[in-house]
């Protein structure tokens, strides 16, 4: 059953085929089993089936939501009351967090079973799960490969069945790459759809927390929880949550598609660029309209990306300091030396290096050519979006330039590595929404499908989804030795 | 003071809000609580929490600023002030940089008989920090956090002060207004409300400013003016022997009164401002600015204006009686429930209450003796029931006890005797035992007669009606 959709999952506990403590025992056991993936960096096996005794009870009460009995996992990033959240770093290895994010109450409340806190690369810094403390983590489809990042923790263990459906978060892609490169269905919500409280931020502008499922349907199901306004978040918006589930069969006949030029150009690997027209094919036979479209700024997306996103996580980072939480150097002989030393001894290099370049960015006499420059340039791609949307209902093109690739192949070139995003991160800096879901595969790695809507359409992007997965099975697959 | 150099003084004054939580979190503002009692996870800046803006802040700076009659701005940001120290806990400071929510304004100060209008740059909404504490920690330092997220009003004024006599004035109006307007509770022990001055000497009739040094915390108005003076003999003294003043932040050490340099120009950070992305920028509109208008008090100035032409008072009277606005609704009060001249309250408002108070240290919110029971007492002296002497000993025991002065007067037997007969039969006797004084008064010295009365008012242990006695004395004595 741990290759069930959450949907499934749901069916199953109320027709008395298993209840949560028994689900719950065997998604543990799995995890137990394939713990060389990495995929946690924390298991909570106790309080995972103290609540899905709870959930039981609430199914035979049938007092019980979708995702009542459901075995999910939280990014290392979202804080969870009394649970160590380490964000991936040594900085908060020994941190227990004393309060729950939002998301995470949500999720509670609405009944779902946490099994732990999944891997991620460090803060949410990196492109392959490499930057975390705890290790990299193996792609199930070939052990040698990375999972993508940041959320790679969570992307590889919804691809191995070790969760039924896992949070992730998305601040350049690190929702959509992973979920591409697993083989998974990916949701990086429009910026204020989920509250970011209790998300430990990287870039604040940028972050989106989201689901990662195997399927359109079982996102649907997650966001559903996952979503609305907190009082708590000045940035989440106050504006109704429509129901996510109820729109996925809406037939697709007159949907516009828009290929954007310059997601198709150099750099895109060849038999990547075949899978996704393929998949626009699909879309062609569905009813859909495809025309190309083009947004002339998106080359400007990574460099702008480079300076804004830095420049936040230099002062979002600061209060790391060693003086009332995390990790303390020892002996410290004065302020000065706990500070540098803390922070040295803790912070791993990818974390180093973007608080290096965003607190350059920031300092007087840089600030006007960097930090206001790429603000600047973020509206110009922001209104490259907006424009195209006008015309169609959603953009498609590929997550990713290349499929999976090999664990410690581009640590040693970030500029490579941040490449791996160049399809990914001019949504995030619009504040879109966007979708990664499965669409074929590349040397039998998988290969996403981007499918970005306009603000607030998630009903929209994941109607579109579904319909496509009801006429396809590449969300089905499995990676070998995961069946 | 040497009349060569000519003196520029600005002033940074930073006002903690009255609000009852913190700028961007629920915690309560209460000062005094144990150490880190009033700090919550946003306060302590933990991994994952969010500022949420207290709408209270803004409608108490936007008071402020129609008060001054500053420009509100339709948009104003908050942004990141980025330094490390343990007592920040986020390691940034959200402050407000490019774009304050209170633009230029002005206040008018009155030194020695003449008014002078100063100019407020702007005023703008930001966190405290919290404190960190040397002491009582054996060479290590504690921090306490309940001030961290306190909201603070920094309000910069223009250099337009030419003497540390117009920069108390300034600094006084300015208290004198937070207070009125209820958004500070002026409490400067507290660190309520708190001040920075630039300060800089040019040569007379030079346009150019000065290099200026700032002066941080000084945080009482005897402290301005001996810090600012000091300053500037500093300064003169270091120009006039051939030095050059740099560009520097000086603490003023109140024990030695002198102020000394805390770190220089070359030393001072980048503190690489960015706007919060955590916050959205603060939209003000007309209607906003409305409600908030008619909220606004009678002002200071106006109610002097007021209280000169209503009650007939001189200018230093009314300056003392609108010094806050809780002394002159107390001196209103009185006039109101007393029914008396205006004058009679004026006296004894700013003579017996503020004496009293002075000597027992206490605000006029604090006062013992409430308007209406002051009333009874002055109703009593009206209507001759007392005298104005007896009066101050009944003042007395009602700035002890809870009665009212007539309970007072009725307890004591301090009521006013009229009977003439009662009177003419002691000064009858006080004749009869004072041969000497009689003699003397009769051959013409006038001051004796004096003698008379105090020995009559002594027997009748004050109680005499004055003016009877005055009467009867006359009578008698005839020359």
């Amino acid at each position: 059953m741990n290759n069930k959709t959450i949907a499934e999952l749901a069916r199953g506990l109320r027709s008395g085929e298993f209840s949560s403590v028994e689900l719950t025992q065997d998604y543990l056991e799995r995890i137990r089993q394939f713990s060389a993936l990495n995929a946690y960096i924390t298991v909570t096996a106790e309080q995972a089936l103290a609540q899905a005794e709870a959930a039981d009870k609430r199914l035979a009460a049938r007092t019980a939501d979708l995702l009542t009995g459901i075995p999910i996992a939280q990014k290392d990033i979202f804080c969870t009351d009394g649970v160590k959240t380490s964000c991936g770093s040594k900085m908060l290895d020994n941190f227990i967090s004393p309060y729950n994010a939002t998301v995470v109450e949500k999720l509670n409340r609405a009944g779902a079973v946490t099994l732990g806190k999944l891997n991620m690369d460090e803060f949410a810094m990196g492109s392959s799960n490499e930057t975390s403390f705890y290790g990299p983590v193996q792609n199930p489809w070939d052990v040698t490969c990375v999972p993508g990042g940041s959320s790679g923790g969570s992307a590889a263990a919804v691809a191995a069945g070790l969760t039924a459906g896992a949070t992730g978060t998305d601040t350049g892609g690190s929702i959509r790459q992973p979920a591409a490169f697993c083989g998974i269905t990916g949701l990086k919500p429009t910026y204020g759809r989920v509250s970011r409280y209790g998300m430990i931020a990287y870039a604040s502008s940028l972050d989106q927390g989201g689901p990662m499922t195997r399927t359109a349907e079982d996102a649907a199901i997650m966001l559903q929880a996952m979503a609305g306004f907190d009082e708590k978040d000045s940035t989440s918006v106050d504006m109704p949550v429509p129901d996510y589930s109820a729109g996925l069969n809406q037939p697709l006949s007159g949907l516009k598609i828009g290929l954007p030029k310059e997601f198709f150009g150099e750099g895109l690997n060849g038999e990547i660029a075949a899978v996704i027209e393929t998949a626009v094919n699909e879309y062609r036979k569905l009813g859909a309209e495809v025309k190309e479209v083009s947004m002339p700024n998106l080359k400007y997306a990574i460099p702008a990306y480079y300076v804004i996103a830095p420049a936040e996580c230099s002062a979002n980072l600061s209060r790391f300091d060693g003086v009332r939480f995390g990790y303390r150097c020892d002996n410290p002989a004065d302020l000065a030396d706990l500070y540098t030393r803390s922070r040295g001894e803790a912070f791993g290099k990818e974390v180093k290096r973007r608080i290096l370049i965003g607190t350059y960015a920031l300092s007087a006499g840089y600030y006007d050519a960097y930090y206001l420059k790429a603000q600047k340039v973020r509206r110009l791609i922001t209104d490259d979006f907006k424009s195209a949307l006008a015309e169609v209902d959603v953009l498609m093109g590929p997550v990713s330039p290349t499929v999976a690739f090999g664990l410690g192949e581009k640590t040693g070139d970030p500029i490579q590595m941040y490449l791996s995003d160049i399809y990914t991160i001019a949504v995030n800096l619009a504040g879109l929404p966007a979708m990664s879901i499965p669409a074929g595969f590349v040397d039998n790695k998988p290969v996403g499908l981007q499918i970005i809507g306009n603000y607030f359409a998630e009903d929209r992007l994941l109607n579109v989804a579904h319909r496509y997965q009801m006429n396809t099975d590449w969300h089905k697959q499995v990676p070998k030795g995961f069946e | 003071m040497n009349s060569q150099w000519e003196v520029v003084i600005g002033l940074e004054i930073h006002a903690q809000l009255a609000t009852k939580s913190k700028i961007f979190s629920g915690a309560s503002t209460a000062y005094g609580a144990e150490p880190n009692t009033q700090a919550c996870a946003v306060d302590l800046g933990l991994p994952g929490v969010l500022p949420v803006l207290n709408q209270e802040a803004v409608r108490m700076a936007v008071k402020f600023g129609l008060a001054i009659e500053a420009e509100i701005a339709p948009y104003s940001v908050f942004a990141r002030k980025n330094y490390f120290y343990p007592d920040l806990p986020k390691g940034y400071q959200i402050s407000q940089f490019e774009l304050p929510i209170v633009g230029n304004g002005h206040l008018d100060i009155d030194v020695d008989g003449v008014t002078k209008r100063i100019g407020v740059t702007r005023a703008h909404l930001e966190e405290d920090a919290g404190k960190s504490l040397h002491e009582d920690f054996h060479g290590l330092t504690g921090i306490d956090l309940n001030r961290a997220g306190t909201p603070l009003l920094e309000i910069v004024s223009d250099p337009d002060m030419r003497s540390a006599k117009e920069a108390v004035a300034y600094m006084r109006k300015l208290h004198e207004l937070v207070r009125y307007l209820e958004i500070c509770d002026g409490n400067m022990q507290e660190g309520s409300f708190r001040c920075d001055a630039n300060v800089s000497v040019r040569p007379r009739g030079q346009a150019e400013f000065g290099t200026r040094a700032e002066i941080k915390n000084i945080n009482s108005f005897r402290f301005v003016e001996k810090a600012i003076n000091h300053e500037i003999e500093r300064q003169i003294d270091l120009i006039e022997s051939g030095g050059k003043v740099v560009q520097e932040t000086r603490l003023y050490d109140a024990n030695k009164d002198e102020t000394r340099s805390m770190r220089g120009k070359e030393e001072a950070n980048d503190y690489r401002y960015f706007p919060d992305p955590d916050l959205l920028p603060v939209e003000i509109t007309e209607a906003f600015k409305d409600e908030v208008r008619v909220t606004l008090p009678e002002l200071p100035d106006a109610k002097k204006r007021r209280f000169i032409e209503q009650y007939g008072q001189d200018d230093e009277s009314a300056a003392t009686l609108t010094s806050s606005r809780q002394l002159a609704d107390y001196y209103e009060a009185l006039v109101d429930a007393s029914g008396g001249e205006a004058k009679i309250c004026t006296n004894w408002v700013t003579g017996d209450v503020l004496g009293a108070l002075n000597k027992a240290g206490l605000e006029i919110g604090q006062c013992p003796v409430d308007a209406e029971r002051l009333a009874g007492l002055l109703k009593r002296i009206a209507d001759d029931t007392i005298s104005g002497k007896i009066a101050k000993q009944v003042f007395e025991a009602m700035w002890q006890g809870q009665e009212t002065a007539d309970q007072i007067i009725e307890s004591q037997g301090l009521k006013q005797i009229t009977d003439t007969g009662a009177i003419e039969a002691i000064i009858d006797k006080i004749i009869t035992d004072n041969p000497g004084q009689v003699e003397q008064y009769l051959s013409g010295k006038d001051k004796v007669f004096g003698f008379f009365v105090g020995q009559v008012m002594k027997e009748m242990q004050g109680k005499a009606n004055p003016a009877e006695v005055n009467k009867i004395l006359k009578t008698k004595l005839k020359r």
